[in-house]
């Protein structure tokens, strides 16, 4: 061994990784950063208009007799097609539900296109169709026009659905990521990270069991309760779905400019999902939901909405998580369980495992 | 290198030769290889790392630790909680 | 979790904190090598609670960065092959190589896949016999035993399709360069709990000897990373320079013996390339004549990859104007285009998100 081994051990830095502009890679899929830089560059450019700039879940348009409709679309993707707590099927209905629900519209209509595996089972399609029918009953809207399409095999994981959502604005509200305000309550409906560990578990290519179900369901009853009891009090409304609470509330905290400040002992998570993430490596605030939401709330109506969500079904859990202020602009800090702050960033690109 | 988690042995059995056993994390479980703790026992706790058992995690030795730090708690509760009021704005 | 939950408890880390406060009257600079280390200290934000005397260096301590550019290099040549199916842990699929990452070589058809564990590489295997695997073993001594058991059970299952790109690296040489080096100012050391729970703690009692220099063998969660602060402080006040195990609930000083003979069994020390620092003599462990067969860099003869580093300080983005300085994640250190500092920190994208992912706000 050397002495004056003439290393500098201070100035080693990791290695920064590439843009992949090139190609599509399965990151751009993630619903974090990588997801936000290709709509930049690629899609909005090309459609440059006012309602896609301002970047919610759905896009309101006003009729010329005043009314405002909220449209929004999807695709699902997800395999494997059941998983515990859920199907494709169900989150393609419940997931379009929500984007149209939080921009406080009653959602209405509903489209379907299935783009079908050759080869697939028949039974699995009566499946899902069985368990959209029940979803569309539980939200209470109505199927309205669909199409299907069949690819050859290989070509899909078995079943893709693309979904178009369609909902009537609620007079006199205006929920949407730039109107959050310094002072507003931010409340977290439930539990995070049941739906990503749910379907990471039923995926099995990292093999661990366990009793964690999916959280998938449509939360437009819970939004109208939230509505009756705070109306226009409600700044914002989303759910977090790819890329985490984390996520959500920094794209909030940049649409809006404002700086959020949550409490890491007040984000309830549930034990074996906690359990979950602690031996991939994952952090819960970076994994999907599906049948949760953040709502922004004005102070003095806090208490009421909390209480509103907590009489709903899937909002039992509610808890108040943090708050906006004005600083740091358009980033979000966290309060740890010991008392110090840390910066909570969007997520980069897919979550992965780790061994370091 | 370094991710390992406590896992409490809930079965050992053999497998393509191999010594392996189910953990249970806390709700979630898995199947890992117990070559490099031969002496395991169903009910023992181990730390996992890449789906291996590493080592047997010493049930005394974490008691004997977390009754030491407790004791340091109760007198000090008052000036930890001053100081950290300084400390963490 | 038990025996997680326990070691979160805010109370006694605040307890354990003051005692390091009481403790501490001077400067003092301690490194961890550990990146699962670094995590938690910059998750929990401990260091915003230590004293302000109390310097934390964050060391070279993942092995996914500080995996020499050559093997991720020999690694993407190995995943593009048609006839490979590429076996990784989930860490290593950003880290870019001269020209492209195993995402871009997924992306381009490459069969990558993520594994949690090498036995799930060698089951990968048994299940596509028409394919060669080719497992990507990369890691400090905490993985060590796992990467070579899997050789074993290829070799019982007389799996003629499965092989391992071998990239280890090792904690005490590492060491002994940080110390021997002309620029060091590290005084006590955060050993990495779970490298000593496979080695034992006997390599370091000749280290802090020659170096006089305090250890601590620390666990993972934040009272584990308090406890070890406070015994490397009462070290430095004290003027000695022991070893202390903090961790005495998984790791002894002996170490895991069935481990330290199966990692003796297949494989042998060798020269490595550290990332962004250099080769540090005897600081890796490659696989053993005997074991050749399982060798991929021989089974692909993948010797003509010529590596080209780009940019990796971030600091150099900021010379070019591509960055602005409160962009940067120099950790605690201002750093200006002028005078940059060659960050310690990655992008919030980096393969190791730890440092940008939890940064404080200056």
């Amino acid at each position: 061994m050397n002495e004056n081994s003439g290393l500098d051990f201070e100035s080693a830095a990791c290695p920064l990784p590439f843009q992949h502009t090139a190609q599509i890679v399965l990151g751009h899929g993630s619903g974090g950063k990588m997801s936000h830089d290709l709509v930049a560059r690629l899609f909005v450019p090309s459609f440059d208009n006012p309602v896609l700039r301002a970047g919610d879940d759905a896009g309101v348009v006003e009729l010329s007799i005043g009314e405002r409709l909220a449209i929004s679309t999807d695709s699902h993707v997800v395999w494997p097609l059941f998983f515990p707590g859920g199907d494709i099927g169900r989150l393609a209905i419940c997931g379009t539900v929500n984007d149209v629900a939080v921009m406080g519209a009653e959602p209405k209509w509903i489209t379907a296109g299935f783009i079908l595996e050759e080869g697939l089972e028949v039974e699995i399609l009566q499946r899902v169709i069985a368990s959209m029918q029940t979803a569309t009953a539980e939200a209470g809207i109505e199927l309205i026009a669909g199409d299907t399409k069949v690819v050859q095999r290989g070509k899909a994981d078995g079943l893709y659905i693309n979904t178009t959502g369609i909902g009537i604005v609620r007079s006199g509200i205006s929920p949407n990521g730039s109107r959050a305000e310094e002072g507003d309550i931010i409340l977290l409906t439930g539990t995070i990270g049941d739906h990503g560990m749910a379907v990471v578990s039923a995926r099995g290519d990292l093999g661990f069991t366990s009793s964690i179900c999916s959280d998938t369901a449509p939360l437009n009853q819970m939004v109208r309760s939230a509505l009756d009891a705070a109306g226009d009090g409600i700044h914002v409304m989303r759910d977090p779905t790819r890329g985490g609470l984390a996520t959500t509330l920094n794209e909030i905290a940049r649409q809006s400019g404002k700086g959020i400040v949550i409490e890491e002992n007040m984000i309830p998570v549930k034990p074996p999902v906690r359990a979950a993430c602690e031996m991939l490596g994952f952090d819960p605030l970076y994994v999907a939901n599906e049948g949760k939401l953040v709502i922004f709330v004005r102070p003095h109506l806090a208490a009421r909405t909390l209480a509103a969500v907590r009489a709903c079904r899937y909002g039992e859990e509610a808890e108040i998580i943090g708050k906006v202020g004005n600083a740091p602009a358009g980033m979000v800090l966290m309060k740890t369980i010991f008392g110090s702050t840390r910066v909570v960033d969007m997520l980069a690109g897919e979550i992965l495992p780790r061994i370091c | 290198m370094c991710l390992g988690i406590p896992g409490k042995i809930l079965d050992i059995y053999n497998a393509n030769g191999l010594l392996m056993g189910r953990i249970d994390f806390g709700g979630v479980s898995r199947e890992v290889c117990l070559v490099y703790v031969p002496e395991a026992k169903v009910g023992d706790y181990a730390i996992i790392h890449v789906g291996f058992a590493l080592n047997l995690l010493s049930e005394q030795e974490a008691q004997e630790t977390l009754e030491l730090l407790t004791q340091m708690v109760e007198p000090d509760i008052t000036d930890m909680e001053e100081k950290n009021l300084g400390h963490s704005q | 979790m038990k025996y997680l939950s326990e070691y979160r408890d805010p109370k006694l880390v605040h307890a354990v904190l003051a005692d390091i406060h009481k403790s501490v009257t001077r400067p003092w600079v301690i490194m961890e090598i550990c990146g699962g280390q670094t995590h938690t200290i910059l998750r929990h934000g401990l260091d915003q609670l230590l004293p302000p005397q109390i310097e934390l260096v964050h060391g070279p301590g993942c092995p996914v960065c500080v995996t020499s550019l050559e093997s991720i290099d020999k690694a993407l040549a190995i995943a593009s092959n048609t006839e490979v199916i590429f076996a990784t842990y989930g860490d290593m699929l950003r880290v870019p190589g001269s020209e492209r990452d195993l995402y871009s070589v997924r992306a381009r058809g490459g069969d990558v896949r993520v594994v949690y564990s090498p036995l799930d590489a060698v089951r990968l295997a048994q299940e596509n016999p028409q394919k060669q695997v080719v497992f990507f073993a990369i890691g400090f001594e905490t993985t060590a035993p796992a990467n070579c058991m899997s050789v074993l059970q290829a070799r019982n299952l007389g799996l003629e399709n499965y092989s391992i790109l071998v990239s280890h690296v090792r904690v005490p040489p590492a060491m002994q360069a940080i110390l021997s080096s002309p620029t060091n100012r590290v005084q006590a050391f955060l050993a990495a709990g779970h490298v000593c729970a496979v080695m034992g703690y006997w390599e370091y009692p000749p280290i802090a000897e020659k170096y006089r220099v305090p250890v601590v063998v620390t666990g993972f969660e934040p009272l584990d990373i308090c406890v070890g602060i406070l015994k490397a402080v009462r070290m430095l006040e004290a003027g000695s320079y022991k070893v202390e195990n903090e961790y005495a609930r998984v790791v002894t000083y002996a170490g895991n013996q069935h481990g330290q003979a199966i990692i003796k069994e297949v494989l042998m020390e060798t020269d490595r390339n550290w990332r962004g620092i250099g080769m540090i003599p005897g600081s890796g462990w490659t696989l053993r004549p005997e074991y050749e067969k399982f060798d991929a860099e021989k089974r692909f003869r993948v010797e003509s990859v010529r590596p080209s580093e780009s940019p990796l300080c971030i600091a150099g983005q900021i010379l070019q104007g591509l960055k602005k300085p409160n962009e940067c994640q120099a950790f605690g250190k201002p750093c200006t285009p002028e005078s940059p500092l060659g960050a310690t920190m990655v992008s919030s994208e980096g393969a190791c998100s730890a440092y940008y992912r939890y940064r404080k706000i200056d």
